[in-house]
C-alpha cells in the first residue's frame, strides 16, 4: 500500500491547471515555478519512504 | 579557424579536454577486469557500478549537453512551455524505482546485455527481438547527432570556427570508447558532472544578483513575451494538455533508450537503482534552475542570432573569460559522456540482437566484444557525417521521431516483467502499428510532436508519442484476444462435428 505514494508525483504534476498561476510568489518565483521545483525533493522523500518500508518487509 | 579566441578561455578549455581524454584512455585499467574482451566488461563495465558511480554515469548520460543548451533555449523562446522538462524529469524516477530493479534482476540472472535480449528471453521471438533492437539503434543515432550540436555550440562560443575541432574531439572520443568501453564515460562522468554542477550553481547564484534578483528576471521575461506577442511565463490554456502529455510521454520513453538502459544494466543491483531513483532528482533540480537561464537571457537584454546561443552568450556577458571557458568545456565534455554511452548501447544491440542472431550465431564472447567495439566506432562516425553533411533540422526532426519510436518498445519490454498474458505476435503488431501510425501522424503534422484531436467540445493537442503508445497497446490487446480465441474456436468446432 505504501507503494501508492509513488503515484502522488504523477497526480501533483499532471494537474497542470491547478498550478498554472502566478500567486503566491516565493523568493521572486511565481507559483508555477516553485510548486514544480518543490516536487523534486518531495518526490525523493516519498521514494525514500517507500524504499524504507520495502526493506522492512524483506 | 581562429578568430576572436580568448586565450584564457581557450587555455582552460584545452586543459580540461586533455585531462578527460587522458582519463578516457586510462579508464581501461580502472577497476581492471580479467579481460575487456567480453561484452559484460566492455559494454557494461562488469555490472559492478555502485550507487555513486551509477549516479554520476546515469546523471551524466541522461542530462545531456544538448539539454544544457536546448532547454534554456526553448524557455528563452517560448517561456513556461519549455519547462515541461521539469515534470518530465521528476515523474521519471518513481517509474525507474518501480520498474528498473525488476528489469535489472532479469538481465543479471540470465546474462542479458540489451533490451532485445530481455524481449527474446520473455517471448522467445526473434522478430520481436529484432524490432526492439532496431528501434533502439534508430532512435539513438539522431540522439548522438544532437550531442554533436551541443558540442558545436560550445566550440563556436569559444571563438573556434570550422568543423575541424568538432571532428578532432569526436575522433578522440571514438578511440578511447573503443579501447575502454563503458569504463571511459563512467570515469569522465565524474569530471563532467562536477563541472556542470559548478557552472549551474555559479550561474544561479551570481547571475540573478547582476540582473536584479529572480523577481526582476521573471518580470523582464514577462515583458519580453508580452512585447513579442507570443509565449509567456505561464501556460496558455491550449498548452496545458501538450505540457502534461509531453512530460508523461517523455518520462515513459526516457529509460527505454539504449543509453539509459545500459546505465541501469551496468549497476551492481536493484538497491543501487532504487537509491539512484532517490538521488538522481538532484540533477532535476539543477535542470529546473538551468532552464531559468532562458529568462535571464531576457533580463540581460541579449540579442541572439539563434536561441541556442542564450547560454553561451549569457556566460560571455556576465563571467570572466576563464570561467566562460570552463563553462564551455563543461558543455563540450558533457556531450562526450552521453555520446559514448549511446554508441555503446547501440553497439551492444547490434552485436547481441543482430550479429549474433543473423550473421554469426557461434560468435565467442571475445568476438562479440570485437564486433561491438567496431560498431560503436561506426555509429559515431555516422553521426558525425550526418551533422557535417545534413541540415541540423534533420537531426532535430529525427530525434523527435526517435522519442516516439522508442516509446513503442515499452509494452514489449515492460509488460512481460509483470504479466504472462501477451504473446509475441500481438506485441509485434502493436509495435508496428504504433510506430507506423505515430510516424505518419507526426509526418502529417509537419514533424511537430503534437497532434490535435477534436473531442467535439473543441480541439485538444496531445503528444503524438503518447497517442501512438495508446494505439500500440490497444492493437496488442485486440490481437492477443483474437489469437487466444482462435484455437478454442477450432476445438469447439471439432467437438461439434
Amino acid at each position: 500500500m505504501v507503494r501508492l505514494l509513488l503515484l502522488l508525483p504523477f497526480i501533483g504534476l499532471m494537474i497542470v491547471p491547478f498550478y498554472n498561476i502566478r500567486e503566491p510568489h516565493l523568493f521572486g518565483f511565481p507559483f508555477f515555478y516553485w510548486y514544480q521545483l518543490a516536487w523534486v525533493p518531495l518526490t525523493s522523500l516519498l521514494t525514500y519512504i517507500v524504499y524504507r518500508s520495502a526493506r522492512r518487509a524483506d | 579557424m581562429l578568430t576572436n579566441v580568448d586565450s584564457a578561455a581557450f587555455a582552460v578549455f584545452l586543459a580540461l579536454f586533455v585531462l578527460v581524454t587522458g582519463m578516457g584512455f586510462v579508464a581501461s585499467r580502472w577497476r581492471k577486469p580479467e579481460t575487456l574482451a567480453h561484452l559484460d566488461e566492455w559494454g557494461l563495465g562488469g555490472r559492478k557500478f555502485g550507487t555513486w558511480i551509477t549516479w554520476f554515469l546515469v546523471g551524466g548520460d541522461f542530462y545531456t549537453a544538448y539539454t544544457v543548451i536546448a532547454v534554456p533555449a526553448l524557455v528563452y523562446a517560448v517561456g513556461a512551455y519549455g519547462f515541461f522538462a521539469l515534470p518530465y524529469t521528476i515523474i521519471v524516477y518513481p517509474f525507474v524505482f518501480a520498474v528498473m530493479p525488476v528489469l535489472w534482476k532479469v538481465a543479471k540472472e540470465r546474462g542479458y546485455v540489451t533490451a532485445g535480449d530481455v524481449v527474446r528471453g520473455a517471448y522467445g521471438s526473434r522478430g520481436l527481438e529484432l524490432a526492439v533492437a532496431a528501434t533502439g539503434v534508430l532512435a539513438t543515432m539522431p540522439y548522438i547527432a544532437l550531442q554533436l550540436i551541443g558540442m558545436e555550440v560550445a566550440i563556436k562560443a569559444l571563438g573556434l570556427h570550422g568543423e575541424i575541432p568538432l571532428v578532432v574531439a569526436f575522433l578522440v572520443l571514438a578511440l578511447y570508447t573503443y579501447s575502454s568501453g563503458l569504463r571511459a564515460p563512467a570515469l569522465i562522468a565524474f569530471v563532467k558532472d562536477i563541472m556542470i554542477y559548478i557552472v549551474v550553481i555559479a550561474a544561479i547564484a551570481i547571475v540573478p544578483s547582476k540582473l536584479g534578483g529572480y523577481g526582476a528576471i521573471f518580470t523582464a521575461a514577462d515583458a519580453a513575451f508580452a512585447a513579442k506577442g507570443s509565449g509567456g511565463i505561464l501556460l496558455s490554456p491550449a498548452q496545458i494538455v501538450p505540457y502534461a502529455s509531453l512530460a508523461l510521454g517523455s518520462a515513459l520513453a526516457a529509460f527505454m533508450y539504449p543509453h539509459t538502459l545500459t546505465g541501469i544494466f551496468a549497476s551492481s543491483g536493484g538497491n543501487t537503482i532504487r537509491k539512484n531513483a532517490m538521488l538522481l532528482p538532484a540533477y532535476t533540480l539543477l535542470l529546473g534552475l538551468l532552464a531559468l537561464l532562458g529568462y535571464m537571457g531576457h533580463a540581460a537584454g541579449l540579442k541572439l542570432a539563434s536561441n541556442n546561443d542564450v547560454v553561451p552568450e549569457l556566460f560571455k556577458l556576465l563571467f570572466p573569460s576563464w570561467f566562460a571557458g570552463f563553462a564551455f568545456a563543461a558543455i563540450a565534455i558533457g556531450a562526450l559522456v552521453p555520446a559514448a554511452v549511446m554508441s555503446i548501447g547501440a553497439a551492444n544491440l547490434f552485436t547481441r540482437n543482430f550479429w549474433k542472431v543473423w550473421v554469426d550465431p557461434k560468435v565467442t564472447p571475445a568476438g562479440e566484444a570485437k564486433v561491438a567495439k567496431i560498431t560503436s566506432m561506426l555509429v559515431k562516425v555516422g553521426a558525425l557525417l550526418a551533422i557535417l553533411l545534413m541540415p541540423t533540422q534533420f537531426a532535430l526532426d529525427l530525434q523527435l521521431l526517435g522519442g516516439l519510436w522508442i516509446l513503442q518498445t515499452l509494452p514489449a519490454l515492460v509488460f512481460g516483467l509483470y504479466l504472462n498474458w501477451f504473446s509475441s505476435p500481438a506485441l509485434l503488431a502493436g509495435w508496428a502499428v504504433g510506430l507506423a501510425g505515430g510516424s505518419w501522424l507526426a509526418w502529417s503534422d509537419g514533424l511537430k510532436p503534437l497532434h490535435s484531436i477534436d473531442f467535439g467540445a473543441g480541439k485538444v493537442a496531445i503528444y503524438t508519442g503518447l497517442l501512438a503508445l495508446a494505439l500500440n497497446i490497444v492493437v496488442a490487446v485486440v490481437v492477443n484476444l483474437a489469437l487466444k480465441r482462435m484455437p478454442q474456436q477450432r476445438l469447439s468446432s471439432e467437438a461439434a462435428e
